[in-house]
């Protein structure tokens, strides 16, 4: 146990938990309609890693509240104004392209991210980072392979990455961002700095992107924000409506 | 589904216990260093492997079935090539 404000640290936890719980339901929505079999394999592999990890922050978070709330009540039983995901994980899948982008935004970051978490203070959210790493890192691989071929691929696949790349640019700002919250924890040795990340995970994307024959899209636009203080974009009451159904319907249903 | 199919490639994996690559199965891939990435997702989910080798099926010739008897049947008789012919001595353990 670390010394540092618990009601930050359920925050700091629950952020990480919401961010891979709705990634892992949107990566889920393709299974049973994905381009080819083994591409379905590897998106539901990605989405059962995604909620595995959730399923080690929410549990935390909910030890750390102290208030009874385990897993399955944080993640079935919180409505839209109480997740706290990044925005960029929400947004809907609409075609492979946008699918790889999301994701190699994401893993590329929370690869770095979790690198960090490994040494962090607090031993229990290092013992996750140190698993979730891992994943996140083959996550990053695998999309970012996706990526180059699609960017130089045929003239169809070259757009739809394009498109993709510039739709999402504006929800990539948020990885980033840092609050009181992040700054405490991050005096407490418990935090990651993702501010001091986004260099080298931008210098790794235009890696990527030169290879793909892709323009680095520019820093210097207006990015969205919020959705770690729960303002979130229509797009994430439907998933959760879809997520939820079940145990809310059946509160004391059990398989 | 796809209009134009993605070749096939055989995946053969090293299992954590035996010592060679064992035919696994196949799958279909744009290039090598995908059909690995998709031999770890379709063949690697319960900690089957520590290795994988990937091959164009195209680069395997297979004998024809055809050939059978003239390939396989001239050994039939020849049991002589079983070394099943010697005395082992009691104290060697391993031959």
């Amino acid at each position: 146990m670390t010394t540092c404000d618990q009601k930050d640290l359920f925050t700091y936890v629950l952020r990480l938990g919401d961010s891979g719980l709705v990634l892992g339901q949107r990566l889920s929505e393709w299974v049973g309609k994905a381009p080819m079999l083994e591409e379905e394999m590897a998106l539901a592999n990605m989405a059962l890693d995604m909620v595995g990890q959730a399923r080690n922050f929410l549990s935390y978070a909910g030890e750390v509240e102290g208030r009874g709330r385990g897993e399955d009540a944080l993640a079935m039983h919180r409505d839209v104004g109480s997740f706290s995901n990044l925005l960029l994980v929400e947004q809907p899948n609409r075609d492979f392209a946008y699918t790889m982008v999301r994701q190699y935004f994401y893993a590329s970051f929370a690869e770095r991210l979790f690198e960090q978490l490994q040494h962090s203070a607090d031993s229990r959210l290092a013992g996750i980072a140190a698993k979730a790493v891992k994943e996140c890192r083959y996550h990053a691989r695998h999309s970012g392979l996706w990526l180059v071929r699609l960017g130089d691929g045929t003239e169809e696949s070259h757009q739809r990455v394009a498109r993709a790349l510039e739709d999402l640019w504006p929800y990539t700002g948020e990885l980033f961002e840092m609050d009181e919250v992040d700054r405490r924890l991050l005096e407490a040795g418990v935090a990651a700095d993702v501010q001091a990340m986004r260099t080298e995970w931008r210098e790794a994307l235009n890696q990527v992107l030169v290879e793909a024959r892709l323009p680095l899209p520019s820093d210097e636009i207006w990015m969205h924000s919020g959705g770690r203080i729960g303002r979130h974009s229509e797009h994430l009451g439907h998933l959760l409506a879809t997520m939820q159904i079940l145990p809310r319907s059946y509160p004391d249903a059990n398989w | 589904m796809q209009e134009r199919e993605l070749p096939l490639w055989e995946v053969f994996i090293r299992s954590r216990t035996g010592l060679n690559h064992r035919h696994v199965g196949s799958l279909h891939a744009a290039d090598a260093a995908m059909a690995i990435q998709n031999a770890r997702d379709l063949y690697c989910r319960r900690q089957e492997g520590i290795g994988i080798w990937v091959v164009e099926s195209a680069a395997i010739h297979a004998s024809d079935p055809a050939d059978k008897d003239a390939l396989f049947d001239p050994a039939e008789d020849k049991i002589y090539r079983h070394p099943t012919f010697y005395d082992v001595p009691d104290g060697v353990e391993n031959i």
